[in-house]
C-alpha cells in the first residue's frame, strides 16, 4: 500500500516537470519583449537594457528556465505588472473562490448523478431508464454559457429572485453569499451531472450482469442491499475517475462560467491576465491550475484502492 | 419418470416447468419434472443452450430479465410451491433453505469485499447471531475446507486467491447456512482437472454431512457417471431421458444420449497410428522461460520461473500432447516454440536452424510454424469475415493472385468442413465449432510443417469437442503437420497423441508413448492426474464400453 502510494507520487513529478517547462516555453514564444512591455513605449533603450540584466533576460534560454524553476518551487510567481503585487498570494485568493464554486457544483452533481444513474441501469429498458438518459443527454449537449445566460435572464432578471452581477464571499456575509453561488453551481451541476449520470449507468450495467450480483442475490438479500453493497462499490470506481477528471478539468476552465457570472475567481483573473499583457500573472495562473489539475487526479488515484482493491496488489 | 421416494417426500418436486421469453417466443425450458430426494444428488446434463442452466436458475426464481416460467410451471420445495411466492418470502428462501454455487470462481466474489464479509453476510440475514457467533462459525467452516490460515482468510480480498480457493470459499459460505438444497452450476468447468477432483469431493462430503440435497449442473458426463446417482439428460430445453445414471449412461435409451456418450473420448476412438520414429523436426534443448516478478506490497517478487530447462524433440508429422495442470507451464512452452514468448536460455531448433538466433532465416522458417488458440470467439479479429481471416496468411505469398488466394481458401474451407456460404459471416455469427474450424483453416492454409494447438477443444461443447479432435487428426493424416497438442484433459489427449509429455511445475516429469504413459505411468504427479480425470471409461468399465461398441477400460 505505502509503496502504491510513494510510487503514484513520484510519477506525478515528471508530469509537472514538463508542463512547467512547456509553461515557460509558451510564454518565451509570445512576440514582444516584457521588459519593453512592463516599461511602456515611451522608454529609453538603456532602461529597457537594464530592466532585462535584471529580470535576467539576458541570459541563454536553460539558465531563464533553472532560475524562474527555482524561484517558483520557493514559491516566488513574481509580481504583476499592473499592481506590482506578489502574484502567488493573489492566485491563493482567487483560487479559493473558484475552488467553492467547483467543488460544491462537483459534490452536488456526484450526488445527484451518480443514483441517478444506477436506478437508470436497474431499471433498463423501462420508462425511468429512458427518461434519465434522455434528460441527463439534453444536459450534456447544453453549452454552460448558454445555459448560464438563460438562468440569469429567467431568475435573474425576469423573476428578480436571484442577484445578477457581483460576488459576495461566504466568509463575509454566508447567506448573501450562497445566493450569488447559486446560479453558477446550478449551470455546472447541470451540466457535469449529465456526463456522470451516463457513467455510472454504463458502469453499473457491466457490474449487474457478473456472477456475484446474482449470488448476493442467491443469498436472498434483498434488490436494495444487492445494488448498494454489492453493486454500489464496483460500479463507483470508473465513476470516480470521471468525477476527478471533470473536477480538474472544472478547475482549469471556469474562466467562462466566471465570466458569464462576473465571479472573481482564478479563471476571471487568467483572463484579465492575458487582456492586460500581465504575463507574470498568466504565468503564474497556468501553473497553478496545471498543478491543481495533476494534484486532483494524483488524489483520485490514491483514493481508488478504497473502491477496488485489486488495484494497489 | 419419477421414482416412487420414501416417507418424508422429496425435497424438491419440479413439474411441467416451462420458461420462455415472452408468451409468444418459443420456450428454452419445456415441460420439465424432476425430483430430488433429501440428502440425494441429481444431475442436470446437456450441451450449453439445453437449458439447464435456465432450469436451475428458475428454482431461485432467478431468471435473466425476459425469461418467465409459463402459469402451469410448479416448483415444490418440500411440498411448498415456491413460485408464488412473494418477493420477500422467497428472499427467505434463497440461500437460508437454497444455497446456490456458480460456474467462474474469479467472477462470483465481490472483489471490493473482504472474504469474511461476504461470508458474513448470509448469516446475518438469516440467522439471529452475534457478531462473535458469526465469526466463530465462518473460521470453524473455513478450517473444514483446510483452509491454511482461516483468521487471515477472513481479513483477505478475493483476488488473493486461485480459482480453485475460491470455489471452495464459496461452497463454505454457501454451505454455512445449512441449506436444504444446494444447486451447483456448472461448479468445477473453469477449473484444473485435479482441483475439479478436490472441489466436488468436498462438495459431496460437506452435503453428505448436513444431509443437503444437490442439483448439479454439468455437460461432463464423466464427472456426473462419477457423482451423482440420478441424471436428467437435456436437448434444446426438453429432459430426453432421466432416470439413474448408471443406467443412462451404461444403456442410453435415446439417441442424443448416446450422442453425448460416444463424444464423450476414448482412446479407442483416435485408433492406433503405428508409425516409424519419425525424424525430428523441433528439438527443444533445455529451454528456460522466465517471468518478470509482480509488484507486491514493499517488494517486487523475484521473476517467475514458469519453464526450467526442458528438453523435448517433435518428429515430423507427429502429435506430443503436452499435458499439466494450469501454471504447470505448457502453454508457455507452446508459444515460446512459435515464438510468442522469449525464452531467457537454450535453444529451439527447427530443421536444425535455432529459431532464437534472429535473421532472415528465422523469419522464413517461423512462417512453417502456426497455432491455433484455445478461445475461439477472443482468437479471431471480430470485423473481419471469415474468408479474409483464412486467406490472410496467404497475402505472404507474393505471386498468388487475388484468384488463386480464393481458390486455396475455398478448398481449406471444403478441408475443415465449414460451408462456403459462411465465407462472408463475421465471427460472431458462426458457432463456437465454426470459429475454431475457421481459426484450423488460418493455421493450416499455408501447409505448415508444425502447428501448436494450445487447449483446441477446451471451450467447446463435447460433441463438437469429438468432431474438431477428428478434423485435426484426418487433417494431419492428409497433410502430415507436426503438431503440439497443449491441453489438460486427458480424454482428448489420449485420442489424438502419439506421444505424451507430462508437466509439472516447469518441468517434463514424464515422456513417452501414449500408451505406455495412460497404461504405466511411472511418475507419481502423472498416476494423480490419470485418477483426476473421470473418463467414462473407467466409471462404467464394460457398460459404456458397449454402448459405444468400442473402448477396452483401462
Amino acid at each position: 500500500m505505502l509503496k502504491f502510494l510513494l510510487t503514484r507520487i513520484a510519477s506525478a513529478v515528471p508530469t509537472l516537470l514538463i508542463v512547467t517547462a512547456a509553461i515557460f516555453a509558451l510564454m518565451r514564444m509570445i512576440p514582444g519583449d516584457p521588459a519593453v512591455l512592463m516599461l511602456g513605449d515611451m522608454a529609453q533603450p538603456g532602461q529597457v537594457e537594464e530592466l532585462r540584466q535584471r529580470m535576467g533576460l539576458d541570459q541563454p534560454l536553460p539558465i531563464q528556465f533553472v532560475t524562474w524553476l527555482g524561484k517558483v518551487l520557493s514559491g516566488d510567481f513574481g509580481q504583476s505588472i499592473a499592481t506590482g503585487e506578489p502574484v502567488l498570494p493573489l492566485i491563493f485568493e482567487r483560487f479559493g473562490v473558484s475552488a467553492s464554486v467547483v467543488l460544491i457544483a462537483v459534490v452536488l452533481a456526484s450526488v445527484i448523478a451518480v443514483p441517478a444513474g444506477m436506478i437508470a441501469a436497474w431499471r433498463q429498458n423501462s420508462l425511468g431508464d429512458v427518461a434519465i438518459v434522455g434528460t441527463a443527454t439534453l444536459m450534456l449537449s447544453v453549452p454552460s454559457f448558454w445555459l448560464g445566460l438563460m438562468l440569469l435572464t429567467v431568475f435573474g432578471l425576469w423573476l428578480g429572485w436571484l442577484p445578477v452581477v457581483g460576488y459576495v464571499s461566504l466568509a463575509d456575509d454566508p447567506t448573501a453569499g450562497l445566493l450569488y453561488l447559486i446560479m453558477p453551481v446550478l449551470t455546472l451541476v447541470m451540466v457535469e451531472a449529465g456526463a456522470i449520470t451516463r457513467m455510472a449507468r454504463a458502469s453499473t450495467i457491466e457490474v449487474a450482469r457478473l456472477e456475484y450480483i446474482t449470488h448476493a442475490r442467491a443469498k436472498g438479500l434483498s434488490e436494495r442491499a444487492v445494488m448498494w453493497r454489492h453493486a454500489f462499490r464496483n460500479a463507483f470506481a470508473p465513476t470516480w475517475t470521471l468525477i476527478g477528471l471533470i473536477l480538474g478539468s472544472l478547475l482549469a476552465n471556469i474562466a467562462v462560467t466566471e465570466t458569464v457570472f462576473t465571479i472573481p475567481g482564478l479563471g476571471r483573473m487568467l483572463i484579465d491576465g492575458i487582456f492586460a499583457r500581465d504575463y507574470p500573472v498568466v504565468q503564474g495562473c497556468m501553473l497553478f491550475i496545471a498543478f491543481i489539475y495533476v494534484a486532483v487526479n494524483l488524489l483520485v488515484d490514491l483514493i481508488y484502492p478504497l473502491l477496488d482493491p485489486r488495484v494497489a496488489a | 419418470m419419477t421414482e416412487p421416494s420414501n416417507a418424508p417426500g422429496p425435497l424438491l418436486s419440479v413439474r411441467n416447468l416451462t420458461v420462455r421469453p415472452g408468451n409468444a417466443l418459443p420456450p428454452v425450458v419445456q415441460d420439465l419434472s424432476f425430483d430430488i430426494a433429501p440428502g440425494e444428488m441429481l444431475a442436470l446434463v446437456g450441451e450449453s443452450g439445453s437449458g439447464k442452466t435456465m432450469a436451475a436458475r428458475s428454482v431461485l426464481r432467478l431468471l435473466p430479465a425476459p425469461l418467465r416460467p409459463d402459469a402451469g410451471s410448479s416448483i415444490r420445495l418440500k411440498g411448498a410451491e415456491l413460485l408464488t411466492l412473494s418477493d420477500r418470502e422467497m428472499c427467505r428462501v434463497r440461500g437460508a433453505r437454497i444455497g446456490m454455487v456458480f460456474q467462474e470462481p474469479m467472477v462470483s466474489l465481490n472483489p471490493s469485499m473482504p472474504i469474511g464479509r461476504q461470508m458474513a453476510e448470509a448469516l446475518r440475514l438469516h440467522q439471529r447471531l452475534s457478531a462473535a457467533e458469526i465469526r466463530d462459525r465462518s473460521l470453524a467452516m473455513l478450517e473444514r475446507i483446510r483452509i491454511k490460515d482461516p483468521a487471515k482468510c477472513l481479513a483477505a480480498w478475493p483476488h488473493e486467491f486461485s480459482g480453485g480457493m475460491r470455489q471452495r470459499i464459496m461452497l463454505a459460505s454457501v454451505m454455512l447456512l445449512r441449506p436444504e438444497l444446494l444447486i451447483a452450476d456448472e461448479p468445477t468447468t473453469a477449473l484444473d482437472t485435479l482441483v475439479q477432483r478436490d472441489v466436488l469431493d468436498l462438495m459431496v462430503e460437506l452435503t453428505q454431512e448436513q444431509g443437503t440435497g444437490v442439483l448439479l449442473i454439468s455437460h461432463d458426463l464423466g464427472m456426473v457417471a462419477k457423482y451423482a446417482p440420478k441424471v436428467v439428460v437435456m436437448q434444446a430445453g426438453r429432459a430426453v431421458e432421466q432416470g439413474e445414471s448408471a443406467r443412462v449412461l451404461s444403456a442410453p435409451a435415446h439417441a442424443y444420449t448416446r450422442s453425448l456418450i460416444d463424444a464423450l473420448p476414448r482412446r479407442s476412438a483416435g485408433g492406433h497410428r503405428d508409425r516409424a520414429e519419425a525424424p525430428p523436426l523441433i528439438r527443444v534443448e533445455g529451454v528456460v522461460i522466465d517471468y518478470p516478478g509482480r509488484e507486491r506490497l514493499f517488494r517486487r517478487d523475484a521473476p517467475k520461473r514458469a519453464v526450467h530447462g526442458v528438453d523435448l524433440t517433435i518428429g515430423t508429422g507427429e502429435t506430443l500432447a503436452l499435458v499439466g495442470a494450469s501454471g504447470s507451464g505448457k502453454t508457455t512452452l507452446g508459444r515460446a516454440i512459435v515464438g510468442l514468448v522469449q525464452p531467457s536460455a537454450g535453444a529451439i531448433r527447427f530443421e536444425g536452424h535455432d529459431l532464437l538466433q534472429p535473421g532472415a532465416q528465422t523469419a522464413r522458417l517461423r512462417q512453417k510454424m502456426q497455432i491455433v488458440f484455445q478461445d475461439p470467439y477472443s482468437s479471431l479479429d471480430p470485423r473481419q469475415r471469415v474468408d479474409r481471416v483464412v486467406a490472410e496468411p496467404l497475402l505472404l505469398d507474393r505471386g498468388l493472385s487475388a484468384g488463386d488466394r480464393r481458390d486455396r481458401v475455398r478448398q481449406v474451407f471444403e478441408e475443415v468442413g465449414l460451408p462456403w456460404v459462411l465465407a462472408e459471416r463475421l465471427p460472431h455469427q458462426l458457432s463456437g465449432g465454426q470459429r475454431q474450424r475457421v481459426a484450423i483453416a488460418r493455421a493450416i492454409v499455408r501447409n505448415p510443417a508444425f502447428v501448436v494447438a494450445d487447449e483446441p477443444v477446451s471451450a467447446l461443447d463435447m460433441t463438437v469437442q469429438k468432431q474438431i479432435l477428428r478434423l485435426i487428426r484426418d487433417l494431419q493424416a492428409r497433410h502430415g503437420f507436426a503438431c503440439l497438442f497443449v491441453s489438460h484433459d486427458l480424454g482428448a489427449v489420449e485420442q489424438v497423441a502419439d506421444r505424451v509429455a507430462v508437466m509439472e511445475n516447469g518441468r517434463i516429469v514424464e515422456m513417452g508413448a501414449r500408451d505406455d504413459i495412460f497404461d504405466r505411468p511411472q511418475h507419481d504427479y502423472t498416476r494423480r492426474l490419470l485418477d483426476a480425470a473421470m473418463l467414462i471409461d473407467r466409471s462404467f468399465g464394460v457398460g459404456a464400453a458397449s454402448a459405444a461398441g468400442a473402448g477396452v477400460p483401462a
